[in-house]
């Protein structure tokens, strides 16, 4: 019987989320504080000749005004090359190049439109390709970034950041021999993470030169690293807070606005100044998902059974590298999907542009790359005349198989692809894809998807848990983990609550992580937090429990590897009327007669990830994350076929999740995240005209999808626990998004007849494809 | 967050409203009429405008009315979207005031502000262009009353200091059979990547369209077209469309081309349903 | 008597049955003064330009977003924020019951709107109706399912009774009917 786990716990902070009580960045009380904007360009390439910010000085309540002169730092977590305020040269339309601070907002603002810039315009490179071609203009010159990992493989001479290879058998020789070949090429635009709450950091020093940072961020410990490593502050000197967050989806993964934040603070001597971005800056200012271009050819025999792969990604990094080459090393860790594919060659590039840089994303760039290989997996199937689901079980990895990085196949490291497959077909009502009439002009159509994802943290990423207890006997539970919505907060609880057989009602999990007082947890991103730091959770509990036997042991007056636990209590397994509450026995122990016994219990627990590895840079072998998980994914849609419009009727996930700890919670963490699927792939992009400036950044122009339109969500589960992970389970939060664009994509391109090959899929862009050829 | 600064106001006539607004632009304050706010906020917020003083006109009850009488249905110009919408008056303008933005914004947006805004859709023109409305202003020769399309060619030809203080819409278009179609680039709330309402008066078909163009448009020539019952939907649709190709505009939401094959899909089954006496 | 406004103004704004005094400019932002003067911060920025909902409050009745208002404009009317239905109006139960989120930046909004549509509709209102009304909003995080759901449990509600904390239900609630409660 379990306490906590395999039931549907309602989010822990849920009452205070519908009543106003959750407090977020900015809801923190500001009187007093300074307030800071940023000018950015309006360029998106050029030299700055000058920037003139006497006039701004000069306005009554401006207390400072920064260029990049006043910063000669460069920043990046794998390449440092992005100054914090542009210095000489702007890369991208909305790149930060002045900051303001006064006493007020208003003020701030009316001082940004005092500062004058010459800019000496340059031409842009808005595409990979563009960026490629021999002779393009050089972002960032010779030995203008500096590398902060050793994974990291610029090519010095070319906008190349970083460039990955996977090469397993001889996909050359085999590929031309195939029966079956099918060549496509893909574009995809970048787009935003447009979580709704807006990135907001604050920064103060003391007088003992103590910084403070509160900021909505996934990454508070790499905001205090970043911070130190530039500014040469011992770490320990900084404390940064992290209140709930409003939605990440990987975009406060960066670390970005904190560093504004500290140089606003440093320039007015420390005073606590709030720097928020109005939305326009969010959008065009702060990183974004990357774009993506690739070419693939896969090749089949009759059967439709893959024989070989060649697959060439250009990632669109934008004009900063920040977390990118990494999402491109993510491409060629998982090139093949979840597939059998011998013989595979994989290039992923990341490719320096002058777009807003991209960050981490929902799925940390496998949507992308699912949508291109699922795409033409779709064509192969149709050049064979297959189902497309029976072609992707036939191909499905197993027992035998290896990934493209050489890890070999067991069920319980990868999950069960073919259980999915069985799964997604009553759920969906999946009809072999065909395209059914059900009006003169309309039909209704079904395309699906496989994916798989692990994760790319660095191979010594750590986690930490610390627990203590209450005088009633509750738990208090402390991590660096941030709650911003994908209910790892609650999944901890239950972890905790499960391990010391308690109810969650007696778990208290700290809201705000505090980088003074939690232990450190790498980043809350990769939706690996179950897992590292649930891990932690249960070492801690155990740490915990051993105590408590201890205290138990004393009080009972019998060995401690007597003591059983549970239900709040500790007693005599030999005689379980005899037992004694938590309550009695957390702090020590008081004998009736008043000795002190035993010690207050506080739980400890750690991880350090173990048994991951860099990539051979030749063949690519190698592991880089705990584990993987899988599923299967089809959209329906009512298509017109006289206006090229439609309808998404349906969508449905069966995925491998290892145990479902919390069905409902992550049913819908999973529906969330197949609904932003649908809405990217339907109507997101980010739009720039001819010179690179992005047309009207707000939530007016760019469309994410309302209610009323979106399809019934259908999720099922499959259970094949992961050995090393709390309970089995297995990282799920982003997972939901990944297969929704190329399942959405392969609906439509059956339902039109035509390729699409891009995203969005609007109306329009299929009216393109329909009427003169591929998108 | 606003940066600069403005004085706000609230007069409770026409003609306090206006002296202010004369006394103000004097003095160079560049002064402007406020009704729902939603341009008004969201333009001196990006820095757009500068206006020195708001002149709320939401307290005069003469732009308040929203009322029937022997000839006319009277809209003041301060009426929300939402109250007309709910009000049920005119089914046509109800249709396209619920499509315009959202419903909250609804709640504040006034037709009004529709009209004379600067951004370029007034969806709510489309069922006044086609009613034959009239709009009474307020300006320096007092009240006068004006044929909506001898002051809107697509904008509010306006004086500064004049102001609309209501429409008024003759009885018959209030139960004319009527066709609204919005349709956007995929999300339902959105700009319109084309507007289409249409009219049925004594037997012919009245169409106006917004989003194609930079501005709203009527145009005679294409009703004469729509209306030759002789030819087929199709024919008669394509027709139409070709008149209007010049106009048609570039946009995040669309381009021309494509507007121009939505509009032709729209008029098509506009002609079709009304051939089938479905509108 | 006109009403006119010049420079930072004392005010008085009735926000949750309750009288306040607050220092504002005419061009301030009835969300800037609720969340910087009042600590009312449940309505959130998520646009400042009439898109995002996430600072919807309840004027009069009818749902405002209240970064398209005025503070002055507000003066003389009833606002309604998050914080003034404490913890027991249907539609937060409702919220709760469903999952209706999960950040919750949007939450705030979403609520707001759903207790205006409740005040308006005492019955259940047809579909399309919940669509308009909820289409003012947006969030990233749900799939919209949870909030179609949540505002047929308001419905299903009885109306509170009581001081608003009385019906607080206890923190843990394991989620109704099986696995979905869809
Ligand atoms: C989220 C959103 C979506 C939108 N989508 C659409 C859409 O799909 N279709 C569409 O047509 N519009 C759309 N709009 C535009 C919207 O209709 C305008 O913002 C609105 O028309 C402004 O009305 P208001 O009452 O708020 O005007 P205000 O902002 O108060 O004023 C707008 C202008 O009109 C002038 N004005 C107002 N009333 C009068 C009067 N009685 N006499 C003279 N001048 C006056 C003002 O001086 C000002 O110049 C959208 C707006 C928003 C915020
Ligand atoms: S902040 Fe008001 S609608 Fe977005
Ligand atoms: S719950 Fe995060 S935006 Fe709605």
């Amino acid at each position: 019987m379990t306490t906590a786990i395999d039931k549907s716990i309602q989010r822990r902070e849920a009452w205070d989320k519908v009543t106003g009580q959750a407090q977020y960045c900015d809801d923190l009380p500001a009187a007093g504080m300074l307030s800071a904007r940023l000018l950015t360009s309006t360029y998106a390439h050029a030299r700055l000749r000058s920037v003139d910010i006497a006039a701004a000085q000069a306005l009554p309540g401006v207390e400072c005004v920064l260029t990049g002169a006043d910063c000669p730092q460069l920043f990046g977590p794998l390449l440092q090359d992005r100054p914090a305020l542009a210095r000489d040269k702007v890369r991208y339309a909305g790149e930060p190049l002045a900051l303001v601070v006064a006493v007020d907002e208003p003020t701030a603002e009316q001082a940004l439109r005092l500062i004058e810039v010459d800019y000496e315009p340059l031409p842009p490179l808005l595409k990979p390709a563009q960026a490629l071609e021999r002779g393009a203009p050089l972002l960032h010159g010779q030995g203008s970034y500096k590398k902060v990992l050793e994974d990291i493989y610029p090519e010095p001479g070319t906008n190349i950041a970083s460039h990955y290879r996977i090469r397993k058998g001889d996909s050359q020789s085999v590929l031309q021999k195939c029966a079956v070949i099918v060549r496509q090429c893909f574009g995809l635009p970048p787009s935003g993470h447009l979580a709704m709450e807006i990135r907001t950091a604050r920064a103060e020093i003391t007088a003992q030169g103590q910084v403070l940072i509160t900021t909505s961020s996934q990454s508070p410990y790499s905001v205090r690293k970043q911070l130190a490593e530039a500014f040469l502050i011992p770490a320990g000197q900084i404390q940064v807070k992290t209140p709930l967050v409003g939605g990440g989806f990987g975009g406060k993964a960066a670390v970005c606005l904190e560093i504004l934040a500290y140089l606003a603070s440093r320039g007015v001597g420390g005073k606590k100044v709030r720097l928020t971005l109005p939305r326009e800056q969010d959008m065009a200012t702060a990183p974004c998902r990357l774009g993506l271009e690739a070419e693939i050819s896969i090749g089949a025999d009759q059967n439709g059974l893959i024989q070989a792969a060649e697959l060439n990604y250009y990632l669109d990094c934008g004009a900063y590298t920040d977390i990118a080459p990494y999402m491109a090393k993510a491409i060629a860790v998982d090139c093949s999907g979840p597939y059998q594919i011998a013989n595979l060659s994989c290039d992923a590039l990341c490719v320096y542009t002058n777009h807003t840089y991209a960050t981490s994303f929902r799925g940390f760039s496998h949507a992308e790359q699912t949508f291109c290989l699922e795409r033409t997996l779709d064509m192969l199937a149709q050049k064979c005349g297959d189902d497309p689901l029976q072609l992707r079980l036939k191909n499905a990895i197993g027992p035998g198989c290896t990934t493209p990085t050489q890890v070999a196949y067991s069920a319980g490291l990868i999950g069960d692809l073919p259980q999915c497959l069985e799964k997604i077909q009553p759920l969906s009502c999946w009809d072999g894809g065909g395209v059914t009439k059900i009006k003169p002009h309309t039909v209704r159509v079904k395309g699906l998807a496989c994916f798989w994802k692990t994760a790319n943290p660095p191979t010594d990423a750590i986690s930490g848990a610390v627990i203590t207890f209450n005088p009633d006997g509750s738990v208090n539970l402390n991590t660096g983990a941030v709650e911003m919505g994908s209910g790892c907060h609650t999944h901890l609880n239950q972890i905790l609550a499960e391990r010391l057989q308690l109810s969650p009602d007696q778990v208290h999990v700290v809201a705000a992580p505090d980088t003074q007082v939690a232990p450190e947890h790498w980043k809350t991103v990769a939706s690996l937090t179950v897992n590292m730091a649930g891990r932690a959770v249960l070492a801690a509990a155990d740490d915990a429990l051993s105590q408590l036997r201890v205290n138990a042991g004393l009080a009972l007056g019998c060995p401690d590897a007597e003591i059983e636990i549970a239900a709040g209590r500790a007693f005599s397994k030999k005689n379980p009327e005899r037992f004694i509450p938590f309550k009695d026995i957390v702090q020590g122990y008081k004998s009736p007669a008043g000795q002190s016994l035993g010690q207050p219990v506080i739980g400890r627990g750690s991880l350090m990830l173990k048994g991951l590895s860099l990539l051979d840079p030749y063949s690519g072998s190698g592991r880089t994350g705990p584990d993987w998980s899988l599923g299967a994914q089809v959209v329906e849609v009512e298509a017109d076929l006289r206006t090229y419009t439609y309808r998404i009727i349906s969508a449905s996930t069966a995925m491998d999740v290892g145990r479902a700890i919390n069905p409902e919670l992550m049913r819908a963490v999973i529906a969330g995240g197949m609904a932003m699927g649908v809405s990217l792939a339907s109507r997101e992009s980010f739009a720039y005209n001819s010179d690179g400036i992005p047309l009207k950044p707000n939530l007016r122009t760019y469309k994410l999808m309302h209610i009323g339109e979106e399809p019934d969500y259908r999720v099922d589960f499959v259970e094949t626990p992961e050995q090393g992970s709390p309970y089995g389970v297995r990282s799920y939060s982003e997972h939901g998004i990944i297969g929704m664009p190329a399942a959405l994509g392969n609906a439509l391109s059956r339902a039109f007849a035509c390729r699409l090959n891009t995203l969005p899929l609007n109306p329009e862009r299929i009216w393109r494809a329909a009427t003169e050829g591929d998108s | 967050m606003i940066a600069y600064d403005f004085m706000y106001m609230q007069p409770d006539t026409l003609r306090q409203a206006r002296e202010n607004f004369l006394r103000l632009s004097e003095s160079g304050q560049n002064p402007v009429y406020y009704a729902g706010g939603s341009e008004i906020i969201t333009m001196c917020r990006a820095g757009d405008i500068r206006p020195g003083a708001v002149i709320d006109i939401k307290n005069i009850d003469a732009c308040q009315a929203l009322s029937l009488d022997e000839d006319w249905l009277r809209l003041g110009a301060a009426c929300t979207l939402n109250r007309i919408k709910e009000s049920g008056l005119f089914p046509l303008l109800g249709l396209v005031c619920g499509r315009i933005a959202d419903h909250t914004n609804q709640c504040r947006i006034t037709l009004g502000g529709n009209l004379c805004g600067s951004i370029i859709y007034r969806e709510t023109s489309l069922p006044l262009l086609l009613a034959d409305a009239k709009l009474i202003l307020y300006g320096a020769r007092g009240r006068r009353a004006l044929a909506l399309k001898s002051v809107f060619d697509g904008r509010m030809r306006l004086q500064p200091d004049e102001l609309i203080v209501e429409a008024q819409v003759p009885l018959w278009a209030l139960n004319a059979p009527y066709y609204h179609m919005k349709k956007t680039a995929n999300e339902k709330i959105d700009y319109p990547l084309l507007s289409v309402a249409a009219l049925l008066y004594e037997d012919q078909l009245r169409v106006a369209c917004s989003g194609l163009a930079d501005r709203p448009l009527r145009s005679k020539q294409v009703e004469v077209a729509l209306n030759r019952r002789a030819l087929s939907p199709g024919t008669v649709a394509a027709k139409a469309t070709a008149l209007l190709a010049e106009q048609a505009r570039d946009s995040v939401e669309g381009s021309a081309a494509y507007r121009l094959f939505v509009l032709e899909n729209t008029l098509r089954s506009l002609v079709e349903d009304w051939h089938d006496e479905k509108i | 008597m006109m009403k006119k406004y010049e420079g930072k103004t004392v005010i008085k704004l009735r926000v949750n049955g309750q009288d306040h005094e607050v220092a504002a400019r005419p061009a301030d932002i009835l969300l800037d003064v609720l969340r910087q003067q009042l600590g009312l911060t449940a309505a959130k920025p998520g646009c400042l330009n009439g898109d995002c909902g996430a600072c919807t409050v309840i004027v009069d009745g009818w749902p405002i977003k209240s970064c398209l208002m005025l503070a002055v404009e507000a003066e003389g009317h009833d606002i309604l924020t998050l914080e003034g239905l404490g913890g027991r109006a249907a539609a937060q139960k409702a919220f709760v019951a469903a999952n209706s989120f999960q950040c919750g930046y949007c939450t705030s909004g979403f609520l707001m709107v759903c207790h205006a549509l409740q005040n308006h509709y005492s019955e259940l209102p047809e579909e399309y109706v919940i669509e308009e009304w909820l289409q003012a909003n947006l969030c990233r995080c749900t799939s919209y399912q949870e909030l179609r759901r949540a505002v047929r449990l308001m419905y299903e509600q009885t109306p509170p009774s009581g001081s608003p904390r009385d019906s607080r239900p206890p923190a843990t609630n394991v989620f109704p009917a099986g696995k979905n409660p869809l």
